[in-house]
């Protein structure tokens, strides 16, 4: 295969880990402020407290490879939209510490303080990917140097905000339904409550976002003429979020879960096909788009990097397997728990 | 003059870098010594060790969190900030930075949920692997972030392509990249600087316990096999620096004579000053102490050989001088200061009067600050020495910044940076104060071993027993 295209592809398959995998601990922080009490909210932090970090790697991996496949997409997209990026480095880092150091002291004050931070670092980090994947499908003012010649508030239009708040709700459902697998009892009971409305609300944006996209931004599913199997994942997209109630009602939370993620990976799979073979889509003049070609590595550093990537992903899949494995079931409070 | 984007680029990087190095070396330094001590507590089954293990392991998991949220920073920050820069050396420092993701961090966050969280879900032999495969991402982080520093310090394996702005060095030679002239010999140095870190860390939270007589056995244990450890490689380190230095002549003259303040090439040997203080101005070394000729001899092992002075140098090709000379300096002051510390402890151990020799031990409570300066100081020397080049001789500093940010940006950064730095660290001494007051548990008080190997026999001798008496006295 070309290995433009095959890093292409790569990284779509580290952005749609990303998403299935730290989609969820991300839902959980923007749910969590729902949980009462203490004992509940660390429950939730438990029920990820040993995989976010991990989850987390596949953006920091993901970052690397663009780096490496794609040079001049991380310098533009990263320099274009810097404050964008600094509020999601600030999220990312009071995300972190929230989790470690809430649970260090006693003082109510202390647990609340970081529990409202590790809810508004979820909710913010969320909703600028969101933001960020939406400007990606309109396009930004991208100049003949490569280099971005808009503004912060440019980036902020109705659009991107409406993919922004679509991915909060998704992962908002992504994490209700991982804590329905972990948790018992009567918050069991409740959180199967927010399932049903965190679903709700993400099939009311999910069509919203759907429609205006169509309407607004048609060039977004004009590759789906060259690419006509793309159809089959909309329509396994479509049969993947039916299935979700369905499960739900059924008590069949881990099909729910499966759904979900099934989704988000759609999701991501029909992003790409839009965006292909474009990374940075100009507003300005299609031509000054940065696409897998011009914004490329030599041919050398690609080949290379496939080499590193044959021999690393078998390596990261089974460990994480592994990880999951040791720590599946319900969340069980103890010695070691945040 | 209004603001200067490369210089608040520069300092941008130098923060969110110092802060983020504060904890690497810790999780590097602090990883073998977990690995040993389980690995110890695995064959002799002493649960002396096991309390020791899983009280380090505390401490670790409180670094290894905030080192992990400045990381995701750096990660970004040649994208935002040096975004010219990013286009000129992705094809190699891209690579390396890609694979330290795939193969150290994946690793790393993987197992330490297994070594934090997995006490009790998994048995010791798996737990102990889980801290060796940390200890070893941790280890393979550092391998494939210097690889690309050192890159940047003696390009090779390299060409370029396209001119003016659009230039890009393109990747030839990738065994070359990762053996560039310059990587294994820092790698070496980092590494071995980390492990001086972990030991004196260990020291000087046991030598606080023996001196407030609380839990003696662990500290004393702790303290023992931390000082093996730190006189070792105190000693090692001076060995790898020398190597260094004489890379560095070979590699980089301009820095190696600012590292040594030799503004004008000697006629015969030059001297290796012990302090001193550069003037750009009179381009020479005031009240410093020399040992004339001792330069020439470390570099070359002839003390009449010529060094190249600066003198070899147009202007705008000089690194800042005098803070390349005081960071190098204090760094190496430092380095004999651990050697001649390390090895007197050494000493007064084997004559068995160190853990009574309290004034001794007093100053290891405070000498972990030395491992600490002397890692961020290095890297200062080393950085500072490379200016004015981002990529030495290809790229210069100035022109690695971001086109399109704008410097009012970047000083906003800064000052959230700042702030939120400067809270996390107060947090962090918060928090690893109280996780030190509270010590180690007792054995008694360990959770009981599993009905698994030996711990059955240990559970059936009544191990349990114990717990119900250790655990009614007070712990503070
Ligand atoms: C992977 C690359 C890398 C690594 C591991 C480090 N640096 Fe660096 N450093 C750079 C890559 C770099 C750079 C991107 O190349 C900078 C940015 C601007 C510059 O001149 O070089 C730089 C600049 C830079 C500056 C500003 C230099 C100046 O203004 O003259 C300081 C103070 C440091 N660094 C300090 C550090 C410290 C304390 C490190 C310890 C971990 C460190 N660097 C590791
Ligand atoms: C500018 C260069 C650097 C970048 C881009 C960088 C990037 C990162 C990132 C993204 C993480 C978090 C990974 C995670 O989520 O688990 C991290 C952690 C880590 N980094 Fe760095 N890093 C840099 C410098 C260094 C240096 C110089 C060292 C050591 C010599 C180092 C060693 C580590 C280690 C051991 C960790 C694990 C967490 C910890 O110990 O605190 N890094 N780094
Ligand atoms: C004992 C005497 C020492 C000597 C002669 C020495 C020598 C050197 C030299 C020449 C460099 C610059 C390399 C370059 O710019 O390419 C360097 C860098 C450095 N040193 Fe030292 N050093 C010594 C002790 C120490 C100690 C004790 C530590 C830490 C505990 C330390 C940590 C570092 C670090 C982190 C760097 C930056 C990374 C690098 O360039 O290797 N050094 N050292």
């Amino acid at each position: 295969m070309d290995l433009n295209i095959f890093w292409f592809a790569v990284l779509g398959i580290l952005l749609a880990g990303y998403a299935i995998l730290d989609g969820f601990d991300l839902g959980v922080g923007i749910l969590h402020l729902l949980a009462r009490g203490d004992s509940e909210r660390r429950v939730f932090l438990n029920s990820i407290g040993p995989l976010w970090d991990g989850n987390e790697v596949w953006l920091v991996t993901f970052g690397g490879a663009l780096f490496a496949a794609f040079p001049h997409a991380y310098a533009t997209v990263f320099s274009g939209f810097y404050l964008a990026f600094m509020l999601l480095l600030f999220a990312l880092i009071f995300r972190a510490v929230s989790l470690e150091f809430r649970s260090k002291m006693e003082s109510p004050q202390w647990r609340s303080a970081w529990d409202t931070a590790f809810f508004v670092s979820s909710a913010v980090a969320t909703l600028l990917f969101g933001v960020a994947i939406g400007n990606s499908i309109r396009g930004i003012p991208i100049g003949p140097d490569k280099e971005f010649a808009g503004t912060f508030l440019g980036l902020l239009r109705p659009y991107p905000i409406l993919v922004g708040i679509f991915a909060v709700s998704l992962f908002a459902m992504h994490g209700s339904i991982y804590l329905y697998l972990k948790t018992e009892g009567d918050l069991q009971k409740r959180v199967r409550g927010w399932m049903w409305h965190a679903f709700g609300i993400f099939l009311v944006l999910y069509l919203l976002t759907t429609i205006f996209t169509l309407a607004a931004h048609p060039e977004a599913i004009a590759n789906f003429r060259n690419i006509p199997w793309a159809w089959i994942v909309v329509v396994l997209n479509v049969l993947a979020i039916a299935n979700i109630p369905r499960a739900i009602y059924m008590e069949r939370a881990g099909y729910a879960f499966l759904s979900s993620a099934a989704t988000i990976a759609a999701l991501v799979f029909l992003f790409g096909v839009g965006l292909f073979p474009n990374l940075v889509v100009s507003s300005l003049r299609p031509e000054w788009s940065l696409d897998i070609y011009n914004a490329a590595s030599s041919q050398k550093t690609l080949s290379i990097m496939r080499i590193i990537a044959f021999i690393g992903m078998p390596f990261v899949l089974a460990y994480t397997t592994v990880i999951y494995w040791v720590f599946r079931g319900k969340v069980e409070i103890g010695k070691f728990s945040y | 003059m209004g603001l200067d984007v490369v210089l608040l680029s520069r300092v941008q990087f130098a923060l969110t870098i110092m802060f983020h190095y504060i904890f690497p070396p810790l999780t590097i330094g602090l990883g073998i010594l977990m690995v040993f001590m389980e690995a110890m507590y695995h064959k002799t089954r002493d649960r002396q060790y096991e309390a020791m293990a899983r009280f380090w392991t505390k401490i670790f998991a409180v670094n290894f969190a905030l080192g992990v949220a400045s990381g995701i920073v750096m990660e970004f920050q040649f994208g935002t900030n040096w975004s010219t820069y990013s286009r000129f050396v992705g094809d190699i420092f891209g690579s390396a930075l890609a694979a330290e993701g795939i193969f150290a961090f994946f690793l790393e966050s993987g197992f330490l949920a297994v070594l934090v969280f997995g006490w009790d879900k998994v048995s010791p032999g798996m737990h102990l692997f889980s801290t060796i495969m940390v200890s070893l991402g941790s280890i393979f982080s550092a391998v494939w972030i210097v690889i690309a520093n050192s890159w940047q310090q003696t390009p090779a394996g390299y060409r370029i392509v396209g001119e003016g702005s659009a230039a890009r060095a393109e990747l030839t030679d990738f065994w070359a990249v990762v053996f560039n002239p310059s990587s294994m010999n820092r790698l070496g140095h980092v590494l071995i600087g980390a492990f001086i870190l972990g030991g004196f860390f260990v020291m000087s939270i046991a030598a606080y316990y023996i001196l407030r007589k609380r839990h003696l056995d662990f500290a004393k244990k702790s303290f023992t096999i931390a000082l093996v450890v730190a006189t070792v490689f105190s000693l090692l380190q001076l060995v790898s620096g020398h190597d260094q230095a004489q890379t560095v002549a070979a590699t980089q003259p301009a820095k190696m004579a600012a590292f040594e303040g030799i503004y004008r090439t000697t006629q015969d040997g030059a001297p290796l000053y012990l302090f001193g203080v550069p003037n750009n101005a009179k381009e020479r070394v005031g009240g410093g102490l020399g040992v004339p000729g001792l330069l020439s001899f470390l570099i070359s092992g002839d003390a009449s050989r010529p060094v190249p002075g600066l003198d070899r140098f147009p202007r705008e090709d000089w690194p800042p001088v005098p803070l390349t000379f005081q960071t190098y300096h204090a760094m190496v002051a430092l380095g004999f200061f651990f050697i001649a510390l390390t090895l007197l402890a050494a000493f007064f151990l084997w004559r068995r009067i160190l853990f009574e020799t309290r004034w001794l031990l007093w100053i290891f409570v405070f000498a972990v600050i030395g491992p600490y300066l002397a890692n961020q100081l290095g890297w200062l020397a080393a950085e500072f020495g490379r200016q004015p080049w981002i990529v030495y001789g290809l790229l210069r500093t100035s022109d690695g910044v971001s086109k399109s940010v704008p410097a009012s940006h970047v000083l906003g950064s800064i000052v959230l940076f700042s702030i939120v730095y400067l809270l996390l660290f107060l947090i962090w001494i918060y928090v690893m104060d109280r996780k030190i007051r509270q010590g180690p548990e007792e054995i008694a008080e360990l959770p009981p071993e599993k009905l698994r190997g030996k711990g059955f026999f240990l559970a059936a001798a009544g191990g349990r027993g114990e717990s119900m008496t250790g655990s009614s006295e007070p712990r503070k």
